[in-house]
C-alpha cells in the first residue's frame, strides 16, 4: 500500500470540499485497501467518511425508504423494514460476500465496487479499465466469469455486487452531493457500459459523495426472488445472477422488473421485455419467452457461452419462484 | 481535522493518536494512516493470535469483534479503529475459564492444524451475537467467510451449534 494521507471531516460538505481527483473517499474499504494493497488504486488522500450523519434507515412520505450511505451491508439486509417490504434486497445482500465483510462494507460503497475481472487485479498486465488504451487481454483471454451483454471491444468486464442487481429491479434512486451541489441519478443510469472509456464504471464525478440510496414505494416486493448462482454454494461472485419481481392479480401480470447480475458491465435490464410480460399469465412458457427476449443479443466469449443458457434457465427459475413467493397468512 | 483542497500530497506523512478498548483494556496508540488492524495486533502488539492467511479478506483467519460485529482485520484501517471496541481470540476467555466457544473447539476436534481456529472462534462469536443462525444449515452459511484448508468443517460446525445456547446465555456480550 502507498503512503497517503488520512482525513475525518465531521459532515458532507467539509468531505466534498477537501476531496481532489487524487483522493478518494473510504467507509467499509472491503474493496478499496484490497486495490491499493494491490497497488491497483494509489489515492494520496483517504477521507473517511465513517463519521458523516448516513446512517439511517427512514420510511418516507411518499412510501418508500431512505437509506444512508453509511448503513452497513448487514444492518440493512437484516433492517425490519427491508426485510419485510423489501425482501428482494435482503435477498441479494445476504447473497454477497461473507459475514465479515457485510459488517463492514456500506451501502454507498457497494454500487462503487470495482470489477473482479483477473486482468483488471493483476497490474502487471494491460487492462483498459485500468490504463486507458493499453488493451483488453480478457476479450481472447480466460474470460469464463466475463460479460455475454452489452461489453464493448475495450472491456468486457462485469460489475460484481449482488445488491446492485436487486436495486436496479426495485428502481432506486442515488443521491449523491458534491461541491456544485445535490442531485439525484436513477438507478438505470447510475452504472454505465464500457463503450471506449472503461475506466468509468458510473456517472460519479471525483468530488461527489453517495449519501442515500432512497427505494421507491413498490408493489413489486410480495412476489420476488433473488436466484445467485456460483462456483461454490456460497462466498463467491455470481456467473448469473436475477432479481426477479411480479406485481399479480391471480395469475395476470400487472407489472414486471428482471435484471441480470453477472452477465455486463452493469446491473442489465430490458424493459420492453419486462413490458411485454405486463397482462401476460403466470407460466413457464410466459417466462421461457421472456429469458428468450432478454439474451437475444448475448454475444459469448470463448470461454463463457454456459453463461447464457445459465442465465436463460436463471431468468425462467427466478420468475417462478417470484411468482410463489411471499405468500402471506 | 481540515485539510485544503489539493493539497494533501504537500504535507508530510503522519501518525494519528487513536484510543481504543482492546481485550478490556484501554490503550492509547499512534498509528500511521497505512497501518492496518491485523499489522497492528500482529506488528506492534505482539497479539499473533489473529493470523494474516491471505491479506485481502477471502479466509477469514484475521477476523476480530469490533464492538461486538466480527470484522476482517485485515481489510480494516487502524487509524479508522478510534473509540473502537475490539476483542481477539486472546480477549475471549475470562483468565482461565475458556470462552463456551473455546471449549466446544477443544470437546469437538474442531481443528487440525490450528491456523485458522482463531479467526473461526471469533467468527463464531460474532455469529451468536447476531442471533440469526437457528439450525445446521444457516451455521453454514453464516460461516462461509471462514476457510478452513484441513477441511474440519464438520466438527467446527458441531462446535458452533452445541456451543450457540452457552453463547446466547452469556447475552451477547464480546
Amino acid at each position: 500500500m502507498n503512503p497517503f494521507q488520512y482525513s475525518k471531516p465531521a459532515d458532507v460538505h467539509e468531505a466534498v470540499h477537501m476531496s481532489s481527483a487524487a483522493s478518494r473517499f473510504i467507509a467499509g474499504g472491503t474493496n478499496l485497501l484490497d486495490l491499493m494493497k494491490e497497488n491497483i488504486s494509489r489515492p494520496e488522500h483517504l477521507i473517511d467518511i465513517t463519521g458523516l450523519p448516513l446512517q439511517g434507515v427512514e420510511e418516507t412520505a411518499s412510501g418508500g425508504v431512505m437509506i444512508g450511505a453509511l448503513v452497513s451491508n448487514a444492518d440493512l439486509a437484516w433492517h425490519p423494514v427491508i426485510e419485510a417490504r423489501y425482501p428482494l434486497l435482503s435477498q441479494a445482500i445476504l447473497a454477497g460476500a461473507s459475514p465479515q465483510l457485510r459488517n463492514m462494507a456500506s451501502t454507498g460503497g457497494n454500487l462503487l465496487q470495482r470489477t473482479r475481472c483477473y486482468y483488471f487485479y493483476d497490474a502487471s498486465v494491460p487492462c483498459n479499465k485500468r490504463e486507458p488504451g493499453s488493451g483488453c487481454p480478457a476479450r481472447t483471454g480466460l474470460n469464463r466469469i466475463h460479460a455475454i451483454l452489452g461489453a464493448s471491444e475495450h472491456c468486457v468486464a462485469t460489475h460484481p455486487s449482488d445488491m446492485c442487481v436487486a436495486l436496479a429491479a426495485l428502481e432506486a434512486r442515488v443521491h449523491v452531493e458534491g461541491r456544485a451541489g445535490a442531485r439525484v441519478i436513477e438507478f438505470a443510469d447510475f452504472h454505465r457500459l464500457p463503450g471506449d472509456t472503461p475506466q468509468r464504471d458510473n456517472l460519479l464525478a471525483d468530488d461527489e459523495l453517495i449519501t442515500a440510496i432512497e427505494l421507491p414505494a413498490s408493489q413489486l416486493a410480495r412476489h420476488s426472488h433473488y436466484l445467485k448462482i456460483r462456483d461454490r454454494a456460497s462466498y463467491a461472485f455470481a456467473l448469473v445472477s436475477v432479481a426477479a419481481a411480479l406485481e399479480l392479480d391471480g395469475d395476470q401480470i400487472i407489472d414486471a422488473r428482471v435484471a441480470l447480475g453477472g452477465v455486463a458491465h452493469k446491473p442489465w435490464r430490458d424493459r420492453a421485455v419486462e413490458a411485454a410480460l405486463i397482462g401476460q399469465t403466470v407460466s413457464r412458457e410466459t417466462f421461457s419467452n421472456a429469458a428468450d427476449a432478454l439474451l437475444q443479443d448475448a454475444v459469448p466469449l470463448e470461454h463463457n457461452g454456459f453463461k447464457i443458457k445459465l442465465a436463460r434457465r436463471g431468468i425462467i427459475r427466478a420468475l417462478s419462484d417470484a411468482a410463489v413467493a411471499g405468500e402471506r397468512p | 481535522m481540515s485539510a485544503t483542497p489539493n493539497g494533501a500530497a504537500a504535507r508530510p506523512f503522519v501518525s494519528h493518536p487513536i484510543r481504543l478498548t482492546l481485550n478490556g483494556q484501554d490503550r492509547q496508540l499512534d498509528v500511521l494512516p497505512w497501518t492496518t488492524l491485523l499489522d497492528l495486533l500482529r506488528e506492534q502488539l505482539d497479539l499473533v493470535g489473529s493470523k494474516k492467511g491471505c491479506d485481502h479478506g477471502q479466509c477469514g483467519a484475521c477476523t476480530v469483534l469490533r464492538d461486538g460485529k466480527r470484522v476482517n482485520a485485515c481489510l480494516t484501517l487502524a487509524v479508522m479503529c478510534d473509540g473502537a471496541e475490539l476483542t481477539t481470540i486472546e480477549g475471549l476467555a475470562d483468565g482461565d475459564a475458556l470462552h463456551p466457544m473455546q471449549q466446544a473447539f477443544i470437546k469437538h476436534d474442531a481443528f487440525q492444524c490450528g491456523y485458522c481456529t482463531p479467526g473461526q472462534i471469533c467468527s463464531a462469536v460474532g455469529l451468536a451475537n447476531e442471533g440469526r443462525a437457528h439450525d445446521t444449515a444457516q451455521i453454514k452459511e453464516l460461516m462461509s467467510g471462514n476457510l478452513c484448508r484441513c477441511g474440519a468443517y464438520s466438527n467446527i460446525r458441531d462446535a458452533i451449534e452445541d456451543a450457540l445456547p452457552a453463547c446466547r446465555a452469556q447475552g451477547g456480550e464480546q
